[in-house]
């Protein structure tokens, strides 16, 4: 039997939805798969997008970035800059011949555990049928990570952000 | 100049002729260029999609994909009903993949593909938008002055709800008949459905939806009514003698297309419009004819 | 590595230790992470138990941790907890970071090799983390004692009085010439039916006589600046050409002017004005305004009449004066503008504006009324005829796809007040259209069982239409209402004199623009949203801005006021205080790396980041900061750091997490 591959996935909540509803599926004890690990921010703005491609090229499979629901916000609308931030990052991803797939998008309300329990499966599911990246897996990897950060930051800024 | 995928349907090949005629005229006087798609098909009007909804489509997305072959973008239909059901198709097929790859895969017998990419309009959105109240107002060589019209948008025309608050009260039509220079008759029913082909199911209430139509622009003074599909224009007109039979009312008031008033007001000779084939008497209008 | 940082995982009884290895955990850390500086790992049944806390506190003094990781439930819920035990040992408390063990782990997986190794991976980034915490300090902002009401509805004259009466100055600011707002326009108020004037009356005149209240009507608020504690705001006091120094508020003026204007604001269209007016006799403050868009001598420079007759000495008409503009400060703001009605000729088949004998909810309070322009008559429009049978249309607007999603709350009730006093005055037949009828509040369902018992009808559906096209003789000149009774199964048509329209409430047409204004956000359907719904009702995520009554969502009087007087006591409570202390999880900017772009300066929602036009380079105000850190996240020269959530911590935790930070001979 061939074991079957178990993804590592990064996750980022913010503080004041998803969290809570990471929070609210514990309590209420929804099972979902133990493959995401997640870091909480105040907020989805706070998501640079370097942060993703520093989670994928240090060995995760995917990354999941949740916040609140479009209008519900705490800072007000900072999550539609994270939407904008994570459209743009999907292309570059695309550029860099990285399933753009691998990074997924999940707005969850602080009352949403089930949903965040049923995006989480669902996102893991996604991720094993793309199979494991392998990048973060090279010995250079410090040298490519460096390569795709730089890329990043030095790209125009209007490219990466598109003022209010 | 921009050119139009012209769709008539079945309707206008057979009863309603004059529909198809006035369309044409006043199309070429406004200088709008409807070029018929060949070979074009039935849509299943309005009995066909409760029977199959993925073979109604696929008989809708064919017209469409003959058009798209063409290369043209604008789809204009004169018949509400094939308006409502293209436009729908249409836009099924641009937001359900699946749905698209389903028909594509039927029309593939065809050697035909459609992408859902038409702008689809019915005829008198495509006179008003692109021709526009101004320009049209500008040719009107005969106004129909002091002629009390009313406008009978009916149920489909109105069902791609664009403007959403309108739906129950739209003005377009009512614009249009005073750049003619008629003026429209506000009446609570006109976009109350006609009963469509109910009368073959359920005379009764059929002729019950007509007598409605008829008594509330009857009461308003209404000279004659203006329709923008066959299918209504047959119902207010054809039945008026079994409504008046029925209910023991007198209605002889005259139901003709949009476009043979708009041709009247064009000064565009009435025959050519196809005047004068009517069961009631197009006589108020005619007295407006060139 | 010169930090020493001990990790601490909880057992949570069994609800870690049921799926988690915690002791193996616990001894994992403390060898596999010892390079990065951990140098004890423990396992504890209780965390938070004061034995648990103590163990911290011990280590920390004996073994001079200078780190403290604790794995065990959620931050949400003990954060605070651990915090303050490592203060307690003078380790500051920013040193120490939580990792969730059991609301991510152990509750919601059930494979203990997983789980067991999630949670390793998890202390692990928690470890890298807080290897670049810094300690910090909360945030001291002094409170300014003053407080900004804006609206003068119930809401906000309940919140000025309260804190007027705590002895704290307040500054009252009303768009219209009156306080009072909507429900001075009524006449009865459900479910006890009695006078809207006789309970609100004596409450504006205590606002306009109260020492501590500066009142100022016919002004908006058009800046805010600052932030809680120190905000000010800056009002527009739009020229009355009253002098209220010497006018007694005698009428004469009103009396003796000659135009005419219909009054769509207090009498909701129903009753005319004069172009000098006064809304109602009731109106605190008692001066009158001059409407220079309809007022004689503005439009065709004569007349003059009001100047005229005023008896006044000096003569209170000043036909020079100008818009004042206002600096306040204050330390806390209540936003208690209301609501605005559901435009009802938005649904064009209920025929309002077309109808004459249609009527909305606003123009029937005011016919009801006394003191409105039937004198409390109800009648048709031709002012004269009382109706026969009257339909009152519940959610108007409300409970509806195609206008607004939500029930406005009050509707059900107050058509149930019109079904009564339209029985009580008149004798007609009512007939209530519902979809539901909801009477939640006390008191309220027993005011639903004596409209039925004094024989209102009641038919479950929604009105489709309202229409004059009689189809039979009966329906000649009558409105005929049609609704599918949904409880038969039957489609009604039902002639009547009178439509009465429930129209819901809506947030104020400018809501957003005034929300931008104080910093606060609206919900999806138009409302200011609260801190939280359930626990935090009347607060908002700026800090110092309160909503109190129908600006956070529609609900009747009982509850704004409840509103105001709960926004009242926060507010007190942070006056009380003096100053106040606020998280330290704030942007800054480093000067040095700052190039001047200004990309971050419009992505703030709170106008913290401002451009300093001599040194070329943003500045964030730590005081309107909230710390959301998108600035952070944008500034392409890397010059922004978020406290707290730095891209250091966040980018080690990443590591951590994928387990980066082991030895190469690791796991
Ligand atoms: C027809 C009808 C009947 C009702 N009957 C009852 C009843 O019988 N019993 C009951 O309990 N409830 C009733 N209600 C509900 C009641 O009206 C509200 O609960 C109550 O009025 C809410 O008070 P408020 O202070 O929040 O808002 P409002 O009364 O709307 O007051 C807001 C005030 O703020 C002012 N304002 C607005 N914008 C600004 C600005 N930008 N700057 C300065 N000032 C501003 C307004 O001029 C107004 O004075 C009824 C509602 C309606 C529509
Ligand atoms: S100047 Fe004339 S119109 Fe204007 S407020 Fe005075 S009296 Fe009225
Ligand atoms: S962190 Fe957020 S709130 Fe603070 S200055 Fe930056 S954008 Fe504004
Ligand atoms: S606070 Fe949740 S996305 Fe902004």
């Amino acid at each position: 039997m061939s074991e079957q591959f178990e993804p590592t996935i990064i996750g980022f909540t913010c503080n004041w939805c998803s969290y809570r509803a990471a929070d609210l599926a514990g309590t209420s004890r929804m099972k979902y798969a133990p493959n995401v690990r997640l870091i909480r921010m105040m907020c989805s703005g706070r998501l640079d997008p370097t942060f993703v491609l520093r989670a994928l090229s240090s060995g995760a499979d995917g990354v999941m970035i949740t916040g609140c629901h479009p209008g519900e916000c705490h800072y007000i609308e900072q999550n539609y800059k994270a939407l904008r931030r994570f459209l743009l990052l999907r292309r570059v991803l695309a550029g860099l011949g990285i399933e753009p797939e691998r990074v997924k998008l999940v707005w969850a309300s602080a009352a949403e555990g089930a949903r965040f329990a049923s995006e989480t499966t669902a996102f893991v599911e996604e991720i094993r049928k793309l199979g494991p990246l392998n990048w973060g897996k090279t010995d250079d990897r410090q040298q490519t990570m460096d390569d795709v950060e730089s890329s990043v930051v030095n790209r125009p800024s209007s490219e990466m952000e598109v003022p209010a | 100049m921009k050119q139009y995928a012209y769709y008539p349907g079945c309707s206008l090949e057979s009863l309603a002729t004059s529909y198809n005629l006035s369309t044409l005229e006043v199309a070429q006087t406004l200088g709008v260029d409807l070029k018929e798609i060949k070979d074009w098909n039935c849509c299943g009007a309005t009995a066909y999609f409760p029977v199959d909804e993925l073979l109604a489509h696929t008989l809708v997305a064919r017209n469409l994909a003959l058009a798209e072959k063409d290369g043209l973008s604008d789809f204009v239909a004169p018949c509400s009903a094939c308006y409502k059901n293209a436009y729908f198709t249409n836009a099924y097929l641009k937001k359900d993949p699946d749905l698209a790859e389903h028909i594509n895969y039927a029309l593939e017998a065809d050697n035909l593909h459609v992408n859902g990419t038409m702008k689809v309009r019915h005829l008198i959105e495509v006179f008003i938008e692109d021709v526009g109240l101004d320009e049209i107002e500008k040719k009107i060589t005969h106004p129909l002055k002091g002629l009390r019209v009313a406008p009978y948008y009916g149920c489909q025309l109105l069902r791609p709800r664009k403007d959403q608050e309108n739906v129950e009260n739209p003005q377009f039509f009512e614009s249009l008949l005073s750049a003619l220079g008629a003026e429209p008759v506000d009446y609570p029913s006109k976009t109350r459905c006609c009963g469509g082909s109910l009368i073959i199911t359920n005379r009764k209430a059929a002729l019950d939806m007509v007598h409605i139509l008829l008594q509330d622009a009857v009461n308003r003074k209404a000279d004659v009514i203006a329709t923008t599909c066959p299918m209504c224009n047959v119902n207010l007109e054809v039945y008026q003698g079994q409504v008046n039979r029925e209910f023991g009312t007198q209605f002889a008031i005259p139901v003709m297309y949009f476009t043979q008033l708009m041709g009247v007001a064009l000064g565009i000779k009435p025959e050519k419009l196809g005047i004068g084939k009517e069961l009631v008497s197009g006589e108020p209008v005619l007295a407006f004819a060139y | 590595m010169s930090e020493k940082i001990g990790v601490y995982v909880c057992h949570c009884g069994t609800n870690i230790a049921g799926t988690v290895d915690v002791k193996g955990v616990a001894e994992w850390a403390a060898e596999h992470l010892k390079h990065r500086g951990v140098v004890i790992g423990r396992d504890y049944k209780f965390m938070c138990s004061s034995l648990g806390q103590e163990l911290v506190e011990n280590d920390i003094k004996e073994l001079g941790l200078t780190r403290v990781i604790v794995a065990a439930c959620s931050p949400h819920l003990h954060e605070k907890t651990f915090r303050t035990a490592c203060e307690r040992a003078g380790l500051n408390p920013y040193l120490c970071e939580m990792v969730s063990i059991r609301e991510q782990v152990s509750w919601v997986h059930t494979d203990k090799v997983a789980a067991t190794e999630k949670s390793k991976a998890a202390i692990s980034g928690g470890v890298e983390r807080v290897i670049h915490n810094e300690p910090l300090e909360p945030i001291q902002v002094p409170i300014h004692a003053d407080t900004l009401v804006v609206g003068g509805g119930i809401a906000g004259i309940q919140a000025a009085l309260e804190i007027a009466d705590a002895g704290y100055h307040v500054c009252l600011v009303e768009r219209e010439p009156s306080i009072g707002g909507h429900m001075a326009q009524f006449d009865k108020t459900f479910p006890t039916l009695d006078c809207a004037a006789c309970i609100l009356t004596p409450k504006m005149v205590e606002v306009g006589a109260h020492p501590n209240i500066t009142l100022l009507t016919w002004s908006e608020v058009e800046k805010v600046d600052g932030f809680v504690g120190n905000f000010k705001a800056t009002i527009r006091k739009k020229a009355s050409y009253v002098n209220t120094d010497s006018c007694t508020g005698c009428g004469i003026c009103w009396e003796k002017c000659p135009k005419k204007v219909v009054d769509d604001v207090f009498e909701a269209g129903m009753g005319i004005r004069k172009a000098i007016y006064r809304p109602f006799a009731q109106a605190v403050p008692k001066y009158p305004v001059m409407d220079v868009e309809n007022c004689t001598y503005f439009k065709n420079s004569k007349c003059k009449a009001c100047q005229l007759f005023c008896p006044t000495e000096p003569n209170s008409i000043n036909f020079e004066q100008k818009d004042e503009i206002l600096e306040v400060q204050a330390g806390n703001i209540i936003l208690a503008t209301g609501y605005d009605l559901f435009d009802a000729t938005r649904i064009p088949q209920y025929g309002y504006g077309k109808l004459p004998n249609v009527f909305t909810s606003l123009e029937f309070e005011r016919m009801c009324n006394a003191a409105g322009p039937t004198e409390g008559k109800i009648v048709l429009r031709d002012m004269k005829t009382a109706p026969k049978s009257v339909v009152v249309v519940h959610c108007v607007g409300s409970r509806d796809e195609n206008y607004n999603k939500y029930c406005s709350s009050i509707c059900c009730m107050q058509s149930l007040k019109f079904a009564h006093l339209v029985m009580e005055r008149t004798g007609a037949e009512v007939y209530n259209c519902y979809i539901d009828i909801r009477t939640p509040s006390k008191d309220y369902e027993e005011f639903y069982k004596r409209v039925l018992e004094e024989g209102g009808h009641f038919i479950r559906g929604k009105v489709a239409e309202i229409t004059d096209a009689a189809r039979i003789p009966e329906e000649e000149g009558k409105l005929i209402v049609q609704v599918e009774d949904t409880l038969i199964g039957k489609q009604r048509r039902i002639p009547v004199d009178m439509v009465i329209l429930s129209a819901g409430l809506e947030p104020r047409h400018d809501a957003k623009e005034v929300g931008k204004l104080f910093g606060i956000a609206c919900g999806a359907s138009g409302w200011y949203t609260e801190r939280h719904p359930k626990l935090d009702p009347v607060a908002t995520m700026t800090d110092g801005v309160y909503i109190a009554g129908c600006v956070q969502g529609p609900k009747d009087i009982p509850a704004s006021v409840v509103q105001g007087a709960a926004a009242a006591a926060r507010v007190l409570g942070k006056i009380q205080q003096g100053v106040i202390s606020l998280e330290p999880i704030r942007a800054s900017i480093n000067k040095d790396q700052c190039s001047g772009c200004r990309i971050c300066n419009g992505l703030c929602p709170f106008n913290a980041i401002a451009y300093i036009e001599d040194d070329n380079v943003s500045d964030i105000n730590p005081a309107l900061c909230q710390g959301c850190g998108t600035c952070v996240a944008a500034c392409p020269a890397g010059a922004i750091s978020g406290t707290g959530f730095s891209n250091e911590q966040i980018i080690a935790q990443i590591d951590g997490l994928l387990l980066r930070n082991l030895e190469p001979a690791g796991v």
